[in-house]
């Protein structure tokens, strides 16, 4: 079947013929008995694997194997931050790999993601906040990423709503922006790599819950047992985020996981008054405006783990009581809804994309509050490890073996959070 | 917002409690005895259960002590609440 294409002219022309001739975006796959490879998990970071795998590595007798639908997981859930200056040199790597396909991805995938590089700012509160974010803003030049200091006031002139007094609990003594930095549609994400990677053959199976991991005698992936039957494959990619130590358990492999709720919730809609992505790890508050005019708001991880996907409302209390405060403005505003989604947070707060001791079995997790803005590149070394059944330079350092080895990325002392 | 029940106090919200992670992991008794992976195994592993988890609660902000609790990650309820140094009061498997 040949694929619409997207373009201006088509656009228009679908808006004079009231918007009928529009084919589906992928089709609904049954599953086979066996494939070349399945990814487990249909969140982006599993259907971007699936795209990588068929476009760059000729593997197109692929499925991705969804329990609910694609984009249902945290892919859906999250507040679509996207910025690379992290502190270490492999995660600057691995996150900046990721800005520079977002860069291009619409053009790539034919699909508008509405990738907005309108500039993220996190702020500084604290002596020890100003000296942690300017340790970024020097280490991320080094690396070529780029990350610029603002005094208050410069900080005020980016984003003219933020509260720069001083006499507030936590005052704003500053902020490291990263103008490369911004947001993208979430679901569009999902659905411009799904639609991509069925164009090129993959097989997207949604209400297809993995319940079981087949071995070989020798050890290696044999398929997998789903609520759909078994299907046969020797290489699997697991994608599962909040649930992979589930998954993984099923070949009886125990990771350095724990999964956390995460909560965000939006406000009714209003004109553009927003022009940027604040963001505060001291005070855990995240807001942006959506091209809707909804106010996008992610606060902090409840404390106790959960697979509930949603969490207490004294978390979101908390957040908003920070927002009101560096956004006066903002005190009136109604909020629409809350939801949570389920975050597999590692001790580093790094993520793993790997290979395992089971041969054929592949994982990439351990993305906490903050794998979207990596997805597009997480998902294209995703797809290197799978094919090659070697990591590509990039993800190499992103193993399961560094906790045993000792040489962790500690974004989580660097940071405290991760989004 | 959960309703924790506290052994020592009863039942208080859990704003007044800090969550402590995995319950009965018990250090290694000769720590320099142990290779790599089991140190790591100790240091980082978790089951991460789906289902009735067996975790440490602290009363932070009232006796500040310690305690275990039974909690079903699929629903959040507490099964019951225990003294450390004691066994769970229902298997965690059978509790499901
Ligand atoms: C509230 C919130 C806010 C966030 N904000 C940000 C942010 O601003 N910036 C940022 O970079 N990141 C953010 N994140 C993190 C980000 O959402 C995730 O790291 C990222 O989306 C993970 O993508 P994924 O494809 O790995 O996972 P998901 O999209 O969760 O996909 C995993 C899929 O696996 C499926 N699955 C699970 N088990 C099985 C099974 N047994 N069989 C079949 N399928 C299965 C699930 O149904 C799910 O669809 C946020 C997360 C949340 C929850
Ligand atoms: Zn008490």
């Amino acid at each position: 079947m040949s694929r619409q294409r997207f373009s201006a002219l088509s656009l228009i022309r679908g808006g004079l013929s009231r918007q009928v001739g529009w084919q589906a975006q992928w089709r609904k796959a049954e599953p086979k008995p066996s494939y070349d490879a399945i990814i487990v998990g249909g969140g982006g970071h599993g259907l971007g694997a699936a795209y990588y795998l068929a476009k760059e590595h000729g593997l197109t007798n692929i499925a991705v194997l969804e329990k609910g639908w694609i984009g249902g997981g945290n892919t859906g859930r999250n507040t679509t931050i996207i910025r690379s200056n992290y502190l270490f040199n492999e995660s600057a790597a691995l996150y900046d790999h990721a800005v520079k396909i977002w860069e291009r991805m619409s053009q790539e995938l034919n699909y508008n993601v509405m990738f907005s590089p309108r500039g993220v700012m996190m702020l500084a509160h604290t002596v020890h906040d100003t000296q942690v974010a300017k340790r970024h803003v020097h280490a991320n030049r080094c690396n070529g990423v780029d990350n610029e200091w603002l005094e208050p006031d410069q900080a005020k002139a980016f984003c003219p709503l933020l509260n720069i007094e001083q006499n507030i609990r936590y005052p704003v003594l500053g902020a490291a922006l990263q103008r490369r930095g911004g947001t993208a549609r979430h679901d569009a994400v999902a659905w411009g790599y799904a639609r991509a990677a069925d164009a090129l053959g993959v097989d997207i199976i949604e209400n297809c819950e993995v319940t079981g991991i087949r071995r070989l005698a020798a050890g290696g992936v044999a398929g997998l047992e789903t609520t759909r039957g078994f299907i046969a494959s020797s290489k699997v990619g697991v994608a599962a985020a909040g649930n992979t130590s589930v998954v993984m358990q099923m070949a009886g492999i125990k990771l350095p996981l724990e999964s956390f709720p995460l909560q965000a919730l939006v406000s009714e809609p209003v004109k553009p008054v927003f022009p940027c992505v604040v963001m505060s790890n001291t005070i855990h508050a995240y807001i942006s405006q959506s091209d809707k005019g909804e106010l996008v708001i992610g606060a902090g991880t409840d404390a106790y783990t959960s697979y509930t996907q949603r969490g207490a409302l004294h978390i979101n209390m908390h957040t908003l009581d920070a927002i009101c405060e560096l956004f006066p403005m903002f005190r009136r505003m109604r909020m629409l809804r809350n939801w949570g989604g389920i975050v597999d947070v590692t001790p580093d707060r790094s993520p793993i994309i790997a290979k395992t001791a089971v041969p054929g079995l592949y994982v990439n997790c351990g993305w906490g509050t903050g794998g979207f803005k990596a997805t597009p590149g997480a998902a294209h070394v995703f797809a290197w490890t799978i094919a090659r059944d070697q990591p590509h330079p990039i993800n190499a350092p992103f193993t399961i073996e560094r906790f045993r080895d000792g040489f962790l990325i500690d974004e989580a002392a660097a940071a405290a959070v991760a989004h | 917002m959960l309703i924790i029940d506290c052994p020592y106090c009863g039942k208080r919200p859990e704003l007044e409690f800090a969550y402590a992670g995995q319950a009965h992991l018990v250090r290694p008794r000769d720590p320099s005895t142990l290779d790599d992976e089991a140190w790591a195994q100790f240091l980082y592993m978790r089951a991460n259960t789906r289902g009735m988890h067996a975790e440490r609660w602290r009363h932070a902000r009232g006796c500040g002590r310690f305690f275990n609790a039974l909690r079903d990650t699929t629903s959040d309820r507490f099964a019951a609440t225990y003294r450390i140094g004691t066994a769970p009061p229902v298997a965690a498997e059978d509790a499901r």
